[in-house]
């Protein structure tokens, strides 16, 4: 209820609790909040379609196979689930460049000193911490920045592995453009192993990144979820970090 | 020699009827359609016999035991009367000099003309000594061969993929042809190949004149377009989600999927389910075991065969993704209990220190 970071309760305290301390600032518009829930949908059912597709659970009740089509909704699913992925990916590599200053390419890429000082303070404050002045991040903080770049890179190799294996059952010319990678990886058996190794990368990657955004909330009092179905986050006028 | 194809079959004895049936044997197995027998019989009355010399390298000639099992047309047809087999080490009568020349005459007589066959890999390790014809290495014989050849055939994963010699570590540095031809190389990986398969890309190469159309890997895409899965009679158990769980329980009494027994059938590109083995009798999975992929590169590696995905390699035995996976996800899954943990502890001293910087009013 109190959010000390942007000074709430400092301002209940001195009784200047009143709107004008406080800026609403849209910093998610909805093309990022679209990609972004479209993303957790599209990766959980990835993932779990992905372990069935490597570890099949046995139809419910053996009828003879002419009347189910248990397994082939799974794959189904996983297949259905990458194409959404990779549209909204393509989406968002747009709004890095049309959207505003939160959705900008160059948060993801830590190429300034400035990102890397974010980094590493980050790591001393929040990770390990061994430091307890913590900063608040209007955006993107840059380590998590940094870490969406890393699981693109994930995602792109996902996406080249899974077209390469999806490719024999498909006809369209665009399924095909990664055909270079199988004999790369030895052969789809070896594209297969790959491709489900990545998978963990992803099951990783949601207990971080679900795990971090609670303690935002729990901690920093920043309102990271409520911004993600929203758009809003709130400045103290003032506060310019 | 100088005969055509005809001739040397009327000298034989065959008659006419034989011919043009052996005629329209060789156009289905060439893949052409039955407007085109026509075609083939002018081709087989005009045409020499083309000369095949057929070479063994590191190999354990499975693939020639599978070639000379072939059903259509019958091997003795087209091994003894349309090929003029010039050189094979396994079945010519001639050895010593004798073979040295059949195999020089032909290079010299038929330069442009002649095919080649090649069953094993090359090793280039220590100069190629594992592996020395003649007294001469392997890589060398090859260069020879391959320079004036028309066409350049790798039977088996040997040839194609390197197969069992070139698996880690790989010591004599088995290397497949076509990474030491300098042309096209039809690759027709299996271990053996179909014999059906074999005798089938000959007769394309006798009765059409040019190369099968390939795919990326040099592969014939006649037989080597499809999965062995996708064209399997237990895929419809695959997606009805019907496995096999273990070796003779109910499911596998029933002839479900064999997945899960670690058949590689997903990822094994083969004509196995379609042509079949011995004269069509059956193919593995049609006998109860799973297929190990026999036909793709690094087989031997993608072990256990009984085990659907391969174990990660530098992790020893035993250890597959999904422990590696499984692993680091407690790890992490720990990392953040722990956080967790001291968070809950920190969390009063936080909100203390974050209002002591309050400013004050």
């Amino acid at each position: 209820m109190s959010t000390p970071a942007i000074g709430a309760a400092n301002a209940r305290r001195s009784g200047h609790d009143q709107p004008s301390d406080y800026k609403r600032i849209y910093v998610w518009q909805f093309p990022v909040r679209l990609f972004h829930w479209a993303t957790a949908a599209s990766i959980v059912l990835l993932c779990i379609t992905g372990f069935l597709i490597g570890h099949p659970l046995n139809a419910f009740y053996a009828a003879e196979a002419y009347h189910q089509y248990w397994f082939g909704w799974v794959r189904f699913v996983h297949f259905t689930a990458a194409f959404v992925l990779m549209a909204v990916q393509i989406l968002r590599l747009y709004w890095a460049f049309a959207g505003n200053r939160y959705a900008n390419w160059r948060h993801f890429l830590p190429l300034t000193r400035a990102q890397w000082e974010d980094i590493e303070n980050l790591i001393s404050t929040e990770i390990s911490q061994i430091r307890k002045q913590e900063r608040y991040h209007m955006g993107h903080n840059s380590l998590a920045a940094t870490t969406y770049f890393v699981m693109f890179l994930a995602f792109l190799f996902q996406t080249a592995t899974g077209l390469a294996l999806y490719a024999h059952m498909s006809d369209a010319r665009l399924t095909h453009i990664f055909n270079w990678i199988v004999p790369l990886l030895g052969g789809d058996a070896g594209v297969r192993f790959w491709h489900h190794l990545f998978l963990w990368a992803f099951v990783l990657f949601i207990i971080v990144h679900v795990y971090l955004v609670l303690y935002d909330d729990y901690v920093k009092g920043g309102g990271e979820i409520s911004a993600m179905i929203s758009g809003w986050k709130f400045k103290r006028n003032g506060n310019e970090r | 020699m100088g005969q055509t194809i005809w001739q040397s079959m009327q000298q034989k004895g065959y008659s006419r009827r034989e011919f043009l049936q052996f005629c329209s044997a060789a156009a289905a197995m060439a893949g052409l359609s039955q407007s085109s027998i026509g075609q083939v019989v002018s081709a087989f009355e005009t045409q020499t016999r083309p000369a095949v010399v057929w070479m063994h390298f590191q190999e354990c000639t499975c693939c020639s035991e599978s070639f000379i099992r072939a059903s259509h047309p019958t091997v003795a047809d087209v091994l003894f009367d349309v090929l003029s087999l010039n050189y094979t080490e396994t079945l010519m009568a001639p050895a010593g000099f004798q073979a040295e020349k059949s195999l020089e005459d032909t290079i010299r007589d038929q330069a442009g003309k002649y095919i080649v066959l090649v069953e094993g890999s090359v090793p280039l390790a220590a100069d190629g000594v594992y592996c020395m014809v003649g007294g001469k290495s392997a890589e060398a014989i090859l260069q020879t061969v391959a320079k004036d050849a028309a066409a350049v055939v790798a039977w088996g994963n040997c040839a194609s993929n390197g197969c069992v010699q070139s698996a880690k570590p790989n010591p004599t540095q088995a290397t497949p042809i076509h990474k030491l031809v300098d042309k096209p190389v039809i690759n027709v990986p299996g271990c053996p190949p179909i014999a059906d398969v074999m005798m089938g890309i000959v007769t394309h190469l006798l009765v059409v004149g040019e190369t099968p159309e390939l795919d990326d890997t040099g592969r014939p895409r006649e037989f080597y377009g499809r999965r062995v899965h996708d064209t399997c009679y237990r895929r419809a158990n695959y997606d009805a989600g019907l496995f096999v769980e273990a070796w003779d329980d109910e499911n596998a009494r029933k002839g479900y999927c064999l997945f899960k027994m670690g058949c590689r059938g997903p990822v094994t590109y083969n004509a196995c389910a379609v042509v079949k083995w011995n004269e069509g009798t059956s193919y593995p999975i049609q006998s109860g075991h799973g297929c190990i992929g026999c036909s793709e590169a690094g087989f031997w590696d993608n072990e256990p065969f009984y085990q659907h995905l391969p174990e990660v390699p530098g992790f020893g035995i035993e250890s597959t993704a999904d422990k590696v996976g499984g692993t680091l996800g407690l790890v992490t899954l720990a990392g953040v209990a722990t956080h967790a943990v001291l968070t809950n502890i920190r969390k009063k001293s936080v909100i203390a220190e974050q209002h002591r910087d309050d400013p004050k009013e």
